[in-house]
């Protein structure tokens, strides 16, 4: 098979966004996974979305079932996995019912005609067959009889009809493989891989892959293959690696760093349970992953881990945080280092458990008993989950406190290129406890007085084990310095102001401007929003227009030159997948009148509605042009 | 780097210092009600360990929220006063990661049975190393005079004014339905009687499970008397011994024989001694011991106390560790720069 055989037909496209959607069965995730990396290895700068029902086996054919993955693959740089897909691939009715609304007008659909019968059409709830008739007037329609060639190819291979079926989602792959100029080798060479012992699926895949490129190199469909050639990224070594997997690296990376053993307590819910699933595979690291009763299990063993001298961790979704609030709280008592991941989920309650949303930071700030501050980090992005989980550990540790680290499901499944870092960059984490005495008693002797604070409010850590320093710590209120029970009022609001202040007073970077520093709109984003934002500035501003954007990494405590910043703008627009939760409390802070940008669809935002919501302020405020 | 970490390894190779129940107890006034069981309890933990030959650096003491959970306070060791029900799982994460340290969880039955007892029933099922020591006086003290769920059917409490309608969990038939490796009973009344107890679950590698009946003199008084009464002991606690038959009553006139419905107790002159049952702690079958266990329904029938059920198996944080070891040694350690490089990777 050759590559780009006739440079003559191939035209030159910058960028593409393809969704390939089918039942659950039809392995769409899989096949979108697979032209990533395909397109990573390529070279082109890529973002994706899986979109799955939170139904392992959702009944098939109906619209309850459409899984759907969106990739977005570029010649530059890019930010989010695209406005609109230029390419549906619908495996049957159900998913072009559910998907077709997504694709630009004009957009190319692919569709596997052998499955729109009377039954999947009746159960996608079609009254007629939309391949006859006017329904796809507008766009571009590619009908192929998928499982009818896919069993043709696999006829000579001993490999039962029914099992050749299931390769039909390799036929869409050669195809859409062979349209956009994919290497071929790196898909061969997976399925060789991924079924090695099962030499008949591999028979079946790898035929029904080449007989999708074939079907593209053999009809009419010449004219429309295009090439997006590689984008011009940093040199370096890549990977293309989702948020779930960067957070969980970036953990390991923490322990190395600090010299502490990993620890992960966890409790699986969707979508965090890859982070367990991740952790577990790395003992050679000497990470111990606790798989939990219960949430609260989870952390309250990640206390104890800690208390033991671990980096402890402990994983979950909104209603596990929920869960973990009191025990989060005596973290923040007991002043130990703890990581509390929080991958967001569509809510309240069990809510949109395979959606995205970002409507858990009230409650990371704010849900738990009493005055209980914690610093909250929140990642931007797929790769950056493994900064910012360096970056919780380093808090955790030099801080002694409970830290909360914000991702999404949009974060954790979507996938991007990371140029890898040098191991030797990483800054090391300094962790110290206390070995001696720091305090004497009536009688002149020496003791451990365990909140006996440094010029950070910092209190010392004595491990169990170190000889002579024994103490007892507790959720009770402590007297400052011994450690000791005390109901003293003057005490308790001593101790509530101290812990109080000293997170305040945590040192973070302060927050940069892109974009027009001197534009009238500043637009603030925290977490996955990042992406939609960014593209969306770029757009503006390549339409010459003025427009800023800042992003949040600290959450709390916020950045020291943040209230100056917002100040400076005459107008600042906060989008979030909540109702408006960071405006709160920018507004509540800095008494700006910031205003949100909201959006509660178990979607990401994408950049043409971030790009829309600046335009039509900019044209309210009468001007910005440059 | 990156192992359990283990900050008195040097000190370990001395000789373990002479201890007195002094250097066992912290500075902190005891705070409980002026006749509280506990004060029995903590004198015989303070006495006991000194005897074990324990080291006060290495020792913890965990709790959760209740009377019986301020116990961490008096003792001169490590120790971490948590939040209700979860000192189960709190010592679960520190005994994982911290072998080389005797962890003790100390509650209630409130705190163990109720609030925490899914984190009790599933740290008894993975064996994990702790000693854990319930306290159960049948009434929640620290709230003031609530039922619990070991408190009596019809009890009459300030949440059950005209009678609890629910029945108690039997905490010994509990540990041994979750199946842990070691199960015993011992009351406040005898300190001899709950050091040999205490000693035994210090011993024991794994979860050791303890029912102190403890009695509370402000909201709950005298409710294990009937039993645990120096003059009403040999009629109505049956001592249980391994190997032993288990006989019971002044004169020994009283034993446990094996019946078609589970163990009854029987008249030993009306059996004769060959029928009564021996005891055996280390039947890996639960169900000999869980018998046992329903002899007493309250505490007015005579009550069997001791060991009933120890037995070895592999305790849970050791063969965790063993695991990440195991990994090492055939993978070598983890290279942080190769995890980065596992997955496909490309040149630009």
């Amino acid at each position: 098979m050759t590559d780009i055989a006739d440079a003559a037909l191939v035209s030159e496209v910058d960028e593409v966004i393809i969704r390939f959607a089918g039942d659950s069965g039809d392995g769409m995730q899989l096949t979108g996974d697979r032209f990533t990396s395909a397109s990573a290895i390529f070279g082109n700068d890529l973002s994706t979305l899986p979109e799955y029902p939170a139904e392992i086996r959702a009944p098939a054919g109906t619209m309850a079932g459409v899984s759907a993955f969106q990739v977005h693959i570029s010649d530059h740089d890019i930010t989010t996995p695209g406005d609109a897909p230029d390419v549906l691939v619908a495996m049957n009715p159900a998913a072009l019912r559910s998907d077709l609304g997504t694709l630009v007008p004009g957009g190319t659909l692919i569709v596997n005609k052998d499955t729109f019968e009377e039954r999947n059409l009746a159960k996608a709830g079609y009254d007629h067959n939309p391949l006859e008739g006017d329904d796809l007037a507008g766009y571009q329609v590619i009908e192929v009889a998928m499982t009818t060639i896919t069993k043709d190819a696999c006829k000579d291979l001993g490999v039962k009809p029914r099992d050749a079926d299931r390769s039909k989602n390799f036929f869409a792959l050669g195809l859409v493989s062979w349209m956009y100029s994919r290497p071929v080798e790196p898909t061969l060479d997976w399925i060789d891989a991924k079924f090695a012992g099962r030499d008949l699926v591999i028979a079946a895949n790898r035929a029904a892959f080449n007989a999708g490129h074939a079907y593209g190199e053999t009809t009419e469909l010449g004219a429309q293959r295009v090439v997006v050639k590689a984008a011009p990224l940093e040199p370096g070594t890549y990977t293309n690696i989702n948020g779930n997997t960067a957070l969980s690296w970036g953990l390991v990376a923490a322990s190395q760093l600090s010299g502490l053993p990993l620890y992960l307590g966890s409790y699986p819910i969707t979508p965090a349970t890859d982070i367990l699933h991740e952790l577990s595979k790395h003992k050679a690291f000497g990470v111990t992953t606790f798989q939990a009763e219960d949430e609260i299990a989870a952390v309250g063993a990640a206390i104890g881990a800690s208390y033991g001298g671990s980096l402890g961790v402990t994983t979950t979704s909104g209603p596990g945080l929920a869960l973990k609030g009191e025990a989060m709280g005596l973290a923040v008592s007991l002043e130990l280092p703890l990581i509390v991941v929080d991958i967001q989920r569509g809510g309240p309650s069990t809510g949109l458990p395979t959606k995205t949303e970002a409507a858990d930071l009230m409650m990371a700030m704010y849900g738990r008993h009493g005055e209980s501050p914690m610093p909250i980090v929140a990642a931007r992005t797929p790769t950056d989950c493994f900064h910012v989980a360096i970056e919780a550990a380093r808090i955790a540790l030099t801080y002694h406190t409970p830290v909360l680290l914000l991702s999404d499901g949009y974060l954790a499944n979507g996938s991007e290129p990371w140029r890898l870092p040098d191991v030797a960059d990483l800054e090391p984490i300094e962790v110290e406890y206390a070995t001696e005495f720091n305090q004497t008693n009536e009688d002149g002797e020496g003791v451990f007085w365990p909140y006996l604070r440094d010029e950070n409010l910092v209190r010392p850590i004595a491990l169990p084990g170190t000889p002579e320093l024994m103490h007892r710590i507790g959720g009770i209120e402590k007297e400052d310095g011994s450690g000791n029970v005390s109901y003293d009022p003057d005490n308790h609001e001593l101790m509530v102001r101290l812990r109080d202040r000293r997170i305040a007073s945590i040192p973070v970077p302060d927050v940069e401007v892109e974009g027009d520093a001197d534009a009238d709109l500043l637009v603030v984003g925290w977490g996955s929003t990042w992406g939609a934002i960014t593209g969306a500035v770029r757009r503006v501003r390549a339409g010459g227009l003025k427009v800023a954007s800042a992003h949040l990494t600290h959450l709390y405590p916020l950045p020291a030159n943040l209230g100056d910043l917002l100040g400076s703008y005459e107008r600042v627009l906060v989008p979030e997948l909540n109702l408006g939760q960071l405006v709160r409390i920018l507004r509540a802070e800095y008494l700006v009148d910031a205003e949100p940008l909201t959006k509660m669809k178990g979607q990401p935002f994408t950049a043409g509605e971030v790009q829309h919501a600046i335009l039509e302020r900019l044209d309210g405020m009468g001007g910005g042009r440059s | 780097m990156t192992d359990v970490l283990d900050p008195g390894t040097e000190a370990e190779a001395d000789a373990v210092p002479e201890t007195t129940r002094a250097d066992w107890s912290s500075d902190q006034e005891v705070r409980w009600c002026p006749g509280c069981g506990d004060y029995s309890i903590l004198t015989a933990m303070q006495l006991l360990l000194p005897e074990l030959g324990a080291r006060r650096e290495k020792t913890v003491f965990i709790s959760g929220i209740g009377c019986a959970a301020r116990f961490p306070y008096y003792m001169n060791t490590y120790g971490v006063h948590t939040i209700h029900g979860r000192a189960p799982a709190v010592a679960t994460g520190l005994a994982m990661a911290r072998p080389d340290l005797d962890v003790w969880v100390i509650g209630g039955d409130g705190d163990m049975l109720s609030i925490g007892g899914n984190h009790l029933i599933h740290a008894l099922r993975r064996n994990v190393n702790l000693n854990i020591l319930l306290f159960n006086n049948q009434i929640y003290g620290l709230t003031k005079g609530q039922f619990s769920p070991t408190s009596q059917k019809g009890k009459v409490t300030k949440s059950s004014p005209v009678g609890l309608v629910s029945r108690p969990f039997n905490p010994i038939s509990v540990a041994l339905g979750a199946e842990a490796t070691f199960v015993a009973r011992t009351h406040d009344l005898d300190r001899r009687h709950m050091q040999e107890v205490f000693r035994r679950a210090y011993e024991h590698e794994g979860s050791s499970f303890v029912e102190v009946l403890q009695n509370c003199n402000v909201f709950n008084d005298g409710v294990f008397s009937t039993i645990t009464k120096k003059d009403v002991r040999d009629d109505m606690l049956i001592d249980l011994h391994h190997g032993k038959p288990i006989l019971f009553g002044s004169e020994k006139q009283y034993g446990v024989a094996r019946r078609p419905e589970g163990v009854v107790i029987v008249e030993v002159a009306e059996v004769g001694i060959e029928y009564i049952l021996v005891h055996d702690e280390t039947i890996r079958n639960p169900s000999t011991a869980f018998s046992i266990s329903r002899l007493a329904k309250t505490p007015a029938t005579p009550t069997p106390i001791g060991v009933f059920r120890a037995i070895d198996s592999g305790e849970f944080g050791r063969s965790v560790a063993a695991q990440i070891r195991e990994v090492q040694a055939q993978m070598g350690r983890g290279d942080l720069a190769s995890l980065l490089r596992s997955q496909p990777t490309w040149e630009v």
